[in-house]
């Protein structure tokens, strides 16, 4: 098979689509926190917990809603931490994010360990199912590879409009926005710089989360250790990528999953069967350091991203 | 009309102190409603803390807030937003990458809000742009306007709530004198509208024009009331330095040898500022050279190469009559040439550090701050404290981190580090910028000692009457080219405008092919 035949399948789009869905959750958390003006490196431990979290809660026998619910919870309280600590502390981001993520993939690991200890294959749930929507999944190519994927996946991308609704136009999202370019702007408009800063940072944290328990609940439907393997720090990539807003950052996430889902084909192909597959496995990391590259160049990234606000200091 | 007069603003015993730095001291105000006062002051006296604490961005340590009766809870910008007052910040409270618009509107309506609103507000930001004469386009990014526009939009968010009460400080310290007078007559149609205006700053003439009533603030204290109608500039200077100004005398000069010669140097344009063009200057021992100009024609370009952040693309420098070929900050430095930068925040002083710290930035590697890669803390602490006491630096000790200094302190300590060294050369960029007339009267008279010392100084200022007072020989600069040196008391402020504008080169140019 050609690589250009396998552009027009549907399932590699499909393929693509379904990659690209814990992305954009973890990708617009991201972007909320920073758009905010903090950087969350908790990112990669907190999407560890939210895997765990869901998957844990339906294995306990909730619904498939609720496990998504307590992902969230579970990346909210992580959320929590890393803001109280960057935020009203003002201690360094970078610091902070590398210590919730070790702190959230280790506990996840040990809490993984008290909940099951004698399991050597972790046990399986019934996870997301794919909803054909009615008419739209009829439609050739398109069809199949779009409108035929999980209600995870759906919400995934309802949300990117959601994001870029509420950052653009409503005055919630342009306090926030104010907030990362220069927050004694927004002191001096009467604004609370620490609630806006938490709020967007604990909210952030919760999609990362669900963008965790996609993978347990909808693209997989167990939970393993290393399962998130970097996806975090690809998300941090792919907001600067998408210059701080939803819609682009999206773009670069289907565009991620596409060379992700592209690989695994062309390593099946005559020409692959003759390459190393670590190759493949490295191009869209490659690839997406190169459209990084191009991108961010014009990327404006937000004036007080990482820059502490204390109130009353001169 | 009634005739009784309503109390807007009361401030009551308001003291705040930074570490051991006491900024306001039981200092207590009244401002009546449609009233102007002018809050007066050094720089460093107190009244941006001052201005804080009624804005609710400080917290006092103790003292009261009253807003129409109300006592204000401290601490607490939206209470005071909400009780009618509002405030255009020194350094404005503006985010770049937003629209003037979402500046405006930032807070306004309620965070649960479900939608901004947008046209309504465009309506009313037009409606109120044109009552007061605030011409800014609401949909334009805040970050590409000019410095006057951006003061448009900080007076604009105040009006836009409502404001009845409205502090502006030091709003006049980065306009123009047209972009002044424009200010000022928006101000007289709010304030015919009933706002009450607190209006800080050291300029005596502008209190002079916009206010009602003066009050004086003198480190950390009140020293002194009056109605405007009853008094006059030289009575206010007074007032607020404790002593009378008198601007420093300035003799005759004997120019001696050429220390440093610019020869044809040219530069390349850095984006909008034009690059030097064949620029040829002498910088004798003992005279003041002063270059006029509007700002953003080639002053910066011949700023960085004095200093040796530049090196010229075409032309010789020579120092002492000998060619220099390696030419950095570094050399500069070591050829005995101080520097006063152009703004002392970002590339004079390094704000976290310490005054020791700041004071040794340039020299750290001489004798008496180090020896053999490693610092001498003593010695350079005794340089600063040194510099603190000579030049009368106001801080609670050499430990402090310069950003809690005053920009009058600070720019003495810059002059102390620049002057002890005993520089051959001085270049003196803008070096009272926003300074009040005591800190100007200092400043001015230790540059003349400098001159009679036997140093060559290049005096770049924007302000004609200050290049007019000091410099032995002006030259003009104008996109880049320099005008012939004009020896004290040659030119009419008139002539110097008309060069400042560009006109005469032609004829020059034409002479040197």
């Amino acid at each position: 098979m050609d690589i250009i035949d396998i552009l027009f399948t549907a399932s590699f789009w499909a393929a693509a689509i379904r990659i690209a869905s814990p992305l954009i959750f973890a990708t617009l958390g991201e972007l909320i926190c920073e758009r905010a003006g903090v950087l969350n490196l908790g990112i990669e431990g907190i999407m560890v917990s939210g895997a765990f979290a869901g998957w844990m809660a339906v294995y306990s026998g909730t619904g498939l809603w609720v496990g998504v619910g307590v992902a969230m919870g579970v990346g909210m309280l992580f959320g929590l931490l890393h803001s109280t600590l960057t935020v009203p502390f003002g201690l360094s981001q970078h610091v902070v994010g590398l210590g919730v993520t070790l702190l959230a993939t280790s506990s996840t690991y040990y809490a993984y360990r008290l909940a099951l200890p004698e399991v050597t294959s972790p046990p399986k749930i019934v996870a997301f199912q794919p909803y054909e929507i009615p008419l739209l999944s009829d439609i050739p190519l398109l069809g199949p590879a779009v409108f035929s994927q999980t209600p995870l996946t759906y919400l995934a991308f309802v949300l990117v409009a959601v994001v870029g609704l509420v950052l653009y136009r409503t005055p919630l999202g342009l306090a926030v926005r104010a907030a990362g370019e220069n927050p004694a702007a927004v002191a001096a408009q009467g604004l609370s710089v620490t609630a806006i800063r938490m709020g967007a940072v604990i909210i952030g944290s919760g999609l990362m989360a669900v963008g965790g328990a996609f993978l347990t609940m909808s693209a997989f439907d167990s939970f393993f250790f290393e399962m998130v393997n970097g996806r975090g720090w690809i998300c941090i990539a792919l907001v600067v990528f998408g210059s701080w807003r939803p819609g682009k950052a999206m773009l670069g996430a289907v565009l991620f999953a596409a060379f992700d889902a592209l690989q695994i084909r062309v390593q099946q192909t005559s020409i692959g069967a003759q390459v190393p597959y670590q190759i493949f496995l490295m191009m869209p990391y490659i690839l997406s350091i190169l459209a990084l590259v191009v991108m961010s160049r014009r990327a404006e990234v937000p004036a007080a991203l990482m820059v502490p606000f204390n109130k009353g200091e001169r | 009309m009634g005739t009784s007069v309503v109390e807007a603003l009361t401030l009551d015993a308001i003291t705040k102190r930074f570490g051991a730095l006491t900024a306001n001291d039981a200092v207590s105000l009244s401002l009546n409603e449609g009233e102007v006062v002018a809050l007066l002051g050094e720089n460093g006296a107190g009244k941006t803390t001052l201005m804080n604490i009624l804005f609710g961005q400080y917290t006092a340590d103790s003292g009261t807030v009253r807003v129409f009766g109300k006592t204000l809870p401290p601490g607490n910008s939206r209470a005071a937003l909400d009780a009618g007052v509002g405030m255009v910040h020194q350094h404005f409270a503006l985010a770049d990458n937003l629209t003037v618009l979402e500046n405006i509107t930032l807070g306004v309506s309620s965070l649960l809000s479900p939608s901004a609103g947008q046209s309504a507000a465009r309506d009313r930001i037009k409606a109120l742009s044109q009552k007061y004469h605030l011409s800014v386009s609401p949909d334009a990014r805040v970050g590409a306007l000019t410095v006057g526009e951006r003061q448009r939009v900080e007076i604009l968010k105040a009006l836009y709530r409502d404001v009845r009460i409205l502090i502006l400080d030091e709003p006049t310290a980065v306009l123009t004198p047209q972009e002044t007078d424009d200010l000022f007559a928006t101000l007289r149609l709010a304030i015919a509208d009933g706002l009450s205006v607190i209006f800080i700053s050291h300029k005596l003439h502008e209190v002079m024009a916009i206010s009602d009533r003066v009050v004086v603030l003198r480190h950390g204290k009140i020293t002194g009331g009056v109605r405007t109608a009853d008094t006059d500039k030289h009575a206010l200077a007074t007032l607020m330095m404790g002593t009378e100004a008198t601007p420093p005398e300035v003799s005759q000069s004997t120019p001696g040898p050429v220390l440093l010669k610019l020869d044809h140097v040219a530069t390349p344009d850095v984006g909008n500022a034009p690059g030097l063009k064949s620029v040829s200057l002498s910088l004798h021992a003992g005279q003041i050279i002063g270059l006029a100009g509007v700002s953003g024609n080639g002053q910066a370009a011949i700023a960085d190469v004095v200093g040796g952040l530049v090196k010229p693309a075409k032309g010789r420098i020579e120092i002492g009559g000998s060619e220099i070929d390696r030419w950095t900050p570094r050399e500069a430095v070591k050829s005995g040439i101080a520097r006063i930068p152009e703004d002392r925040h970002k590339t004079g002083t390094i704000a976290d550090f310490d005054l020791t710290e700041n004071a040794i930035l340039e020299r750290y590697g001489s004798t008496g701050f180090s020896k053999a890669g490693w610092l001498n803390w003593r010695g350079s602490r005794a340089f600063a404290e040194a510099i603190i006491n000579k030049y009368d630096v106001r801080c609670p000790g050499a430990d402090t981190p310069i950003r809690l200094l005053s920009g009058g302190n600070m720019q003495k300590l810059i002059l102390g580090r620049v002057l002890e060294a005993a520089p051959q050369v001085i270049l003196a960029n803008q070096p009272v910028r926003g300074l009040d007339i005591g800190a100007v009267n200092y400043v001015h008279g230790q540059l003349l000692e400098a001159r009679a010392r036997g140093a060559a100084i290049l005096l770049i200022s924007e302000d004609l009457d200050e290049v007019m007072a000091l410099s032995d020989v002006i030259h003009v600069i104008a996109d880049g080219r320099l005008s012939p040196g004009f020896g004290r008391g040659r030119m009419t402020p008139a002539e110097l405008g008309l060069w400042m504008a560009g006109q005469g080169f032609e004829i020059e140019n034409a002479h040197a092919s």
